[in-house]
């Protein structure tokens, strides 16, 4: 698997608004986070929930974000973080 | 709709009926009926296969967790296995961590973990059970994303002034297993008393795992 | 556009922390959806799965409870792929209520 990212990487999510199914949430779509791990290849689900391999598999990342980057009115600290798992095509480097 | 009497109604008082209750009532029952009969039917399982998947499924309990959690507190080195490599370290006391890749994600003084999934009920099953209702919930999977420390509150979680909460939102592939503090006053405690003291809730990261005092006797 | 499942962040009130036994019938549908998912059979995909829930609709899916949408979605998935036919579960359906009015 050739992971396009590193740990420490700063990526931003793709907006990607398409119907059908999809992991990556809307509410962290189009922002910016930190590469936390590379988690190894997975098949894509978005192939999958229609029933196709989803092959080649693709890296699969836990990415960072501060909460208060995330939600506009954000009440904690400034150091509360949101890890989410993306997949390596909903992300371009920031 | 439905039957022409509701079971709930809280003017028709609940009577247990064995006779009666064990038949479908709703429409969703009488498709789980349908659909269990077709396939053993069709043979594309029989009823041997269906009650090992039950036996296995009633085998998945929160005390696996707390197995896990209390080994992790009195050896270091297990603890260290656990962080690297969740699968291995969970096999090694005899427990199956399935085919979805178990993550440990450790709470420390510098850092809460708060487990959600908000697309669905992503959950380490294997290790906790079948996930609670409160955590498949509407109000759950909206919340703990955006206002962790509200939730927190709610289930009556208090931290440390200043502890950063870092909320896991169980989107793919992963499914993680918090490993909550071991808690003051336990140093003379045996691995089998820690682990009554580790709640499933301790282990999605909604509550903190029990002090020896509130452990007694419940 | 965001999807009627995608939940995070969105305004909802209180967290009903009631515990309850899973029903039989709810343990059973779990169980149907591990056999037909299983590597030897591979019927279906949790991926299917959660797609058919997500395609059952925002009022449905707020309608029906966990384990109505698994049921609900699942048999939409095994008509699509052939395993069940509306014929079958038609009549098999009609023979179940049947069997509920002591009619067997």
């Amino acid at each position: 698997m050739n992971a396009r990212f590193a740990p420490g990487d700063r990526v931003v999510v793709r907006l990607g608004e398409s119907p059908g199914h999809i992991r990556t949430p809307y509410y962290i779509r189009g922002l910016t986070g930190e590469i936390e791990r590379v988690c190894g290849p997975y098949a894509n689900p978005e192939e999958l929930a229609y029933g196709r391999p989803g092959l080649p598999a693709q890296p699969l990342y836990r990415v960072r974000f501060r909460q208060s980057d995330v939600w506009a009115d954000y009440s904690g600290p400034a150091s509360d973080r949101v890890e989410i798992e993306i997949y390596e095509h909903w992300l371009e480097p920031a | 709709m439905h039957d022409d009497h509701d079971h709930d109604s809280p003017a028709h008082p609940h009577l247990k009926r064995p006779d009666v209750e064990d038949l479908p009532v709703t429409e969703s029952q009488r498709l789980e009926t349908a659909v269990r009969e077709l396939l053993l039917e069709k043979g594309v399982f029989d009823t041997a296969d269906l009650r090992r998947v039950l036996e296995m499924i009633d085998s998945w309990v929160p005390s696996h967790g707390a197995r896990i959690v209390a080994r992790a507190w009195v050896d270091s080195s297990y603890k260290q296995r656990l962080l690297n490599d969740a699968p291995a370290a969970v096999r090694e006391l005899g427990i199956d961590p399935g085919p979805t890749q178990l993550v440990v994600i450790e709470n420390t003084p510098e850092r809460h973990n708060l487990v959600v999934c908000t697309l669905c009920s992503c959950y380490p099953r294997r290790i906790l059970g079948l996930p609670p209702d409160w955590y498949k919930s509407r109000a759950y999977r909206s919340r703990a994303v955006r206002e962790p420390r509200a939730v927190l509150a709610e289930f009556g979680t208090e931290l440390p002034e200043g502890v950063p909460v870092h909320v896991h939102d169980s989107t793919a592939d992963l499914r993680y297993l918090v490993l909550p503090m071991r808690p003051a006053d336990t140093e003379g405690m045996s691995e089998e008393q820690l682990v009554e003291l580790v709640s499933r809730d301790s282990m999605i990261g909604v509550a903190l795992p029990m002090s020896p005092a509130a452990s007694v006797g419940g | 556009m965001r999807a009627h499942h995608d939940l995070g962040g969105r305004p909802a009130g209180a967290i009903d922390r009631t515990e309850r036994e899973l029903e039989p019938w709810e343990k059973r549908v779990d169980a149907i959806f591990q056999l037909l998912a299983a590597p030897e059979r591979r019927i279906l995909r949790v991926d299917e799965l959660r797609r058919a829930i997500e395609g059952l609709g925002g009022e449905e899916y707020d309608r029906l409870g966990y384990y109505e949408c698994w049921i609900a979605a699942m048999v939409n998935l095994l008509l699509e792929k052939g395993v069940l036919t509306i014929d079958e579960l038609g009549r098999k359906l009609d023979e179940v209520r049947l069997r509920e009015q002591g009619v067997s």
